[in-house]
């Protein structure tokens, strides 16, 4: 098993409303996929539980050839253990469309959170790295600010940063520029391009048609809980073949 | 032609209007100055406050040992008070249906029950059992400690205010971890943080800024309930004056005495409340808490007769 990502009939159901219906796709190692579709469409939700915050109820779901949130002994499911699954989170990044900085640490203290507190590594590693990081997204001159002090595409960069920290073997995007400004999207698509480029295995839920035409190497058109069509970007997004997905993008593009 | 060209019949320097007359205000004042007038001028003629007598007693040993007590019981108490808020309010979050019902009938006890009768209750609490042991029920005992000799009236007060303040404080601390955005869990779990982890250096530190300003308040009422245990014959601050003025009938004397007493601490908790609450405000730009004094002493430099 080589992929990064697996999922196999994965369903979702919030009580009694069914958010996914049996999603099954695969994330190559190095690859960049793009999840568009519009609000509702179950894209959030799946990629919430690729690093296990959301509980699949049927289906499998792999995450480098290991089941998330479960450990399989013949044929039956064992739910893991809370460090476990803390453990396996560690692996994977996330960056959220709030930014979801933590408000009372400054942009260096929240990058060097976790790699100091779960990964034990010294605070004079962990700062040393966590400069380099915000070095590397841009903001150098910016390591004493609080998220307040921030603007939205600086906080997102800080994120990211914050993500990176921990050596993730892949990253998940959730609509990282949606709550930003008009102006402040090239920055942080920017940073993300650069990610992409370095080889990071990359899962981006995002509205940005132009970023998952240029950086994607796979597009998923998702609906109702279902993926519609799913390829290249260019075959997608230039010639699609289903009607649905044919009138999602004649209207955000 | 923009509109700013029009600006050259306007002067460029700043704003010197005659200010409004408010006469209301000057009304209000006057009437508020002659009654501080005449309230001084009764309590400085009435000879009954027995002001020689407060000044006698203010900084007497016994006066001081008893505010001592107090100061004591008021910070045990809020110590055990705030650690088993945090406890419980935790608790009560707990997905564990049996844990988090085990904290609500604990603050439904405690705040169900006068804190006076919890008080004498402990008082007596070797009436119920005379003996406390660790070990198992109907079993083997490990440990073995006699109760009488050691809840003494100050261990049986510090225990019933800090077990009822328990239930207040973790209704304050569960209303702070509410009040923490669910995006901030979410992002330290997704970093690999554990539940505690996240509660421990996430959540609590954020709660902080809703928590801090009622406990403020509850620590100044601690203060004043502390005068409680008067009743159990703890020699705090109530009841060392009440010892005096049972001897000396000079009630109203030694009431006042203990009262300046209690206000002096109060307004000293009331400026350690304000530095506290600034240190746990930072990163949050807004909502500073503001310097009572400074801006009072601000307000006062702005009336226009100390204007130049």
């Amino acid at each position: 098993m080589s992929a990064m990502v697996k999922a196999e009939g994965v369903h979702k159901r919030f009580g009694r409303l069914e958010v996914l219906k049996g999603i099954s796709l695969e994330v190559q190692p190095g690859e960049v996929m793009c999840i568009l579709g519009p609000s509702g469409s179950g894209k959030t939700t799946f990629l919430r539980c690729i690093n296990h915050l959301e509980k699949i109820n049927s289906g499998r779901l792999w995450v480098d050839g290991e089941l998330v949130g479960y450990r399989q002994a013949g044929d039956r499911l064992f739910e893991l253990p809370d460090n476990e699954v803390c453990r396996k989170r560690a692996e994977i990044g996330m960056v959220f469309q709030r930014f979801n900085l933590f408000g009372h640490m400054t942009a260096l203290e929240n990058v060097v959170e976790a790699p100091v507190r779960v990964r034990r590594i010294s605070k004079d590693r962990a700062t040393a790295a966590a400069r380099d990081l915000l070095t590397r997204v841009g903001l150098a001159d910016k390591y004493d600010s609080y998220p307040s002090q921030l603007s939205g595409g600086q906080q997102q960069r800080v994120a990211i940063a914050r993500a990176l920290a921990m050596n993730p073997k892949l990253m998940l995007f959730d609509e990282p520029t949606s709550a930003l400004d008009p102006e402040l999207v090239g920055e942080v698509l920017d940073v993300m391009r650069g990610l992409a480029n370095d080889g990071m295995t990359m899962v981006v839920v995002t509205h940005e048609i132009g970023f998952a035409r240029e950086v994607g190497d796979t597009v998923v058109f998702m609906d109702e809980g279902v993926v519609v069509e799913a390829g290249k970007p260019r075959e997608i997004l230039a010639s699609p073949q289903h009607e649905r997905t044919r009138a999602f993008l004649s209207k955000v593009l | 032609m923009t509109s700013g060209g029009a600006a050259s019949a306007v002067p460029p320097e700043e704003i010197r209007a005659i200010p409004v007359r408010h006469t209301g205000r000057w009304l209000a004042a006057v009437a508020i100055a002659f009654l501080i007038y005449a309230v001084a001028v009764s309590m400085a003629t009435n000879k009954r406050f027995q002001w020689s007598v407060i000044r006698h007693y203010f900084a007497s040993s016994p006066v001081l040992h008893g505010l001592v007590v107090t100061l004591e019981l008021t910070a045990t108490s809020m110590a055990i008070g705030i650690a088993l808020g945090i406890v419980f309010a935790v608790m009560r979050l707990s997905p564990n249906p049996l844990v988090s019902s085990a904290s609500w009938v604990y603050i439904w006890f405690f705040r169900g029950t006068p804190v006076l009768v919890q008080i004498i209750f402990w008082n007596f609490i070797g009436a119920l059992y005379p003996h406390f042991g660790i070990g198992i029920p109907l079993g083997p005992q490990f440990t073995h400690v006699d109760v009488a000799s050691h809840i003494t009236p100050f261990v049986a007060g510090m225990l019933a205010l800090g077990l009822n303040e328990g239930a207040y404080m973790s209704e304050i601390v569960r209303a702070g971890i509410i009040s923490v955005d669910e995006g901030q869990t979410e992002a330290a779990q997704s970093l690999g943080m554990t539940r505690l982890l996240t509660m421990r250096r996430i959540v609590l530190p954020q709660a902080m800024r809703v928590i801090i300003p009622p406990t403020g308040n509850e620590t100044i009422s601690m203060l004043k309930t502390t005068s409680l245990v008067s009743v159990i014959a703890v020699t705090e601050l109530l009841y060392s004056v009440q010892v005096i003025y049972a001897r000396t009938y000079q009630i109203i004397p030694l009431l006042i005495v203990a009262s300046i007493w209690y206000l002096i601490v109060t307004t000293i908790l009331s400026f350690g409340q304000y530095y506290v609450e600034r240190y746990y405000g930072r990163g949050v730009s807004r909502n500073q808490p503001e310097n009572v004094l400074l801006t009072w002493w601000r307000s006062v430099l702005d009336v226009p007769i100390f204007r130049r």
